[in-house]
């Protein structure tokens, strides 16, 4: 499908009550969002608000119990994750899990081999030296360091040509000028078509490169809007840092 | 040159071409023999571990179950050889698709999981209850097609064939997508990889290598018992060897073979006294200093391993 097909005003991904549970308990509990393309929306909220969870459902890891996931038109509820790949969903994860042995090419290669969904063969070199990878190609990817195997990691997701891309903690561990230089890679993602969901505890991040945030508490959505209103909002606040009367 | 080709030419071609032609030479054909089967059984042995990380502890089951796949074809089909190849090669095919379960279990649970199953087709082949159809404890006899040459031929045959499939493993797109499946199955998926058809058609490559070299054993020794196919000494062999080389390579359990077999064979026949001990040392030692194998001390120096 392409993107010409859609009308701006058609969301890319639409999420509809959906549900998570792990034994008795509701990772996410109906939450409700949706997407268009080239948006960057933020996804925040306290720990074990089911920010990671959700990515992991959008990109197959879990099947959701319940609700539905409407992605360009079609349900992509329980699909299996090479199958939303080759859809154009993809990820990058909290913590990096790139192939060890593998070479830093390699590592991109797989993805940009298997898991097109979209143009023409990926340029592997490009997008090396875009994320400053490239004098590390020839070395396995267990050599690299953390915030180099994070970089790996967003390479080895937009080898495939990503049409929604999950990004879960990108930014934790970065030194400013990489934040910079991170936030400026998402926003030209974003002016390129692509739609982003962005889960971060850095709010500055936040702030630079969402047009939108959800902020998550117990699986469901408690607010969503501009980051700037969020703050002010009353039950984000108690969310956060708890109520007066709380102790 | 491309590699696949320079790995044919400089790693394939010559190990075939000695296996093909060292009878002329050697007189000890059995020895020549077992070195094929140990070559073949260890490069199965690195499609399934090597390149997709599951060590198949009952990887003998395979061996067994091709073995007598190929006697009760020519026992009870009275096929001639090579059809009957084909039904060890089938027999071999169907347990790896029956032990497809297996592969949700990871690790060592995969690994003493495989072993049940291989003792388990062994307790059922030696069955004495079933010696109308397995001839059960008492072994089987195959004089009727006996011919060590043409056996031995057809075994190099097919050392060619795993050795060309390595050599495909090694310089593919397929080999990098098993090789990402053993790294991190979960990324594996996020690159696009189908991880269960990468998983599932390794292991029935391995089943269907171990099967076709298991039913040319039993046609080159032509008289033998369960405990003799379906002995855990294939599994163990075929697996120290190939990491003894180094797996996820061509070369590794090629050398591994050699050298561990070769030294296995001239200890055992000079100085029986200390051949465990020998042997033991050498695979401490290698476990210490280099547990990636042999071929990761030329890595070490900076040369491409093919």
């Amino acid at each position: 499908m392409s993107l010409e097909r859609q009308t701006a005003a058609e969301p890319l991904l639409r999420v509809e009550g959906l549900v998570k549970r792990f034994g008795g308990f509701r990772a996410l509990d109906e939450l409700s969002f949706h997407l268009m393309p080239g948006e960057i929306l933020g996804l925040v909220g306290p720990n074990g608000s089911g920010k990671t969870t959700c990515i992991n459902v959008l990109s197959g890891l879990y099947p959701p119990d319940g609700g539905t996931l409407t992605y360009a038109g079609r349900e992509i509820g329980g699909l299996k994750s090479h199958r939303l790949v080759h859809l154009g969903i993809n990820r990058t994860f909290q913590v990096p899990k790139p192939f060890l042995t593998l070479t830093v090419a390699e590592n991109v290669e797989v993805a940009a081999a298997y898991g097109r969904s979209q143009g023409g063969a990926a340029d592997v070199a490009g997008l090396l030296a875009s994320l400053e990878l490239d004098g590390q190609a020839a070395r396995p990817a267990a050599e690299l360091n953390s915030v180099q195997q994070k970089m790996l990691d967003l390479a080895r997701a937009l080898a495939t040509g990503p049409r929604l891309l999950c990004v879960d903690e990108l930014a934790a561990g970065l030194n400013p000028a990489e934040l910079d230089r991170v936030a400026a890679r998402l926003r030209a993602l974003a002016e390129s078509g692509v739609a982003l969901l962005v889960v971060e505890h850095l709010m500055g991040f936040i702030d630079q490169v969402t047009d939108r945030v959800i902020v998550l508490n117990a699986g469901h959505e408690i607010f969503e809007g501009v980051l700037a209103d969020a703050v002010r909002d009353r039950q984000v606040v108690e969310v956060f840092l708890g109520t007066d009367d709380g102790g | 040159m491309p590699k696949a080709l320079a790995h044919t030419l400089f790693v394939l071609v010559p190990v075939v071409a000695a296996a093909a032609f060292l009878p002329f030479a050697y007189s000890n054909q059995l020895l020549l023999f077992n070195f094929v089967v140990f070559l073949t059984l260890a490069q199965g042995v690195n499609v399934i571990y090597g390149f997709t990380g599951y060590l198949p502890f009952g990887y003998a089951g395979f061996f067994g179950t091709g073995a007598y796949g190929f006697s009760l074809a020519v026992i009870h089909l009275h096929l001639s050889p090579i059809p009957a190849l084909a039904a060890g090669a089938a027999a071999a095919l169907l347990l790896g698709l029956l032990l497809t379960p297996l592969l949700r279990l990871s690790g060592a649970y995969f690994a003493i999981a495989n072993l049940a199953a291989s003792l388990a087709v062994f307790q059922v082949v030696s069955n004495p209850n079933l010696e109308g159809i397995t001839k059960g404890p008492y072994g089987i006899s195959l004089s009727g097609v006996f011919s060590p040459n043409l056996s031995y031929g057809v075994a190099v045959v097919f050392l060619a064939a795993t050795l060309g499939l390595i050599v495909f493993l090694r310089n593919s797109r397929f080999g990098l997508a098993l090789q990402a499946i053993r790294e991190d199955a979960i990324s594996a998926g996020m690159a696009g990889v189908n991880v269960v058809r990468g998983r599932v058609l390794a292991w029935l490559m391995s089943a269907v290598i171990a099967g076709l070299i298991g039913g040319v054993f039993a046609w080159y020794v032509s008289v033998f018992y369960p405990e003799t196919v379906f002995s855990p000494e294939f599994s163990i062999f075929a697996i120290v060897f190939a990491l003894f080389g180094g797996i996820a390579t061509l070369t590794g359990p090629i050398l591994g073979v050699v050298i561990l077999y070769g030294v296995y064979n001239a200890i055992g026949i000079s100085t029986p006294q200390y051949f465990q001990l020998i042997y033991g040392l050498l695979i401490v030692g290698l476990v210490l200093f280099l547990p990636n194998g042999l071929v990761s001390l030329f890595r070490r120096w900076g040369i491409d391993v093919p």
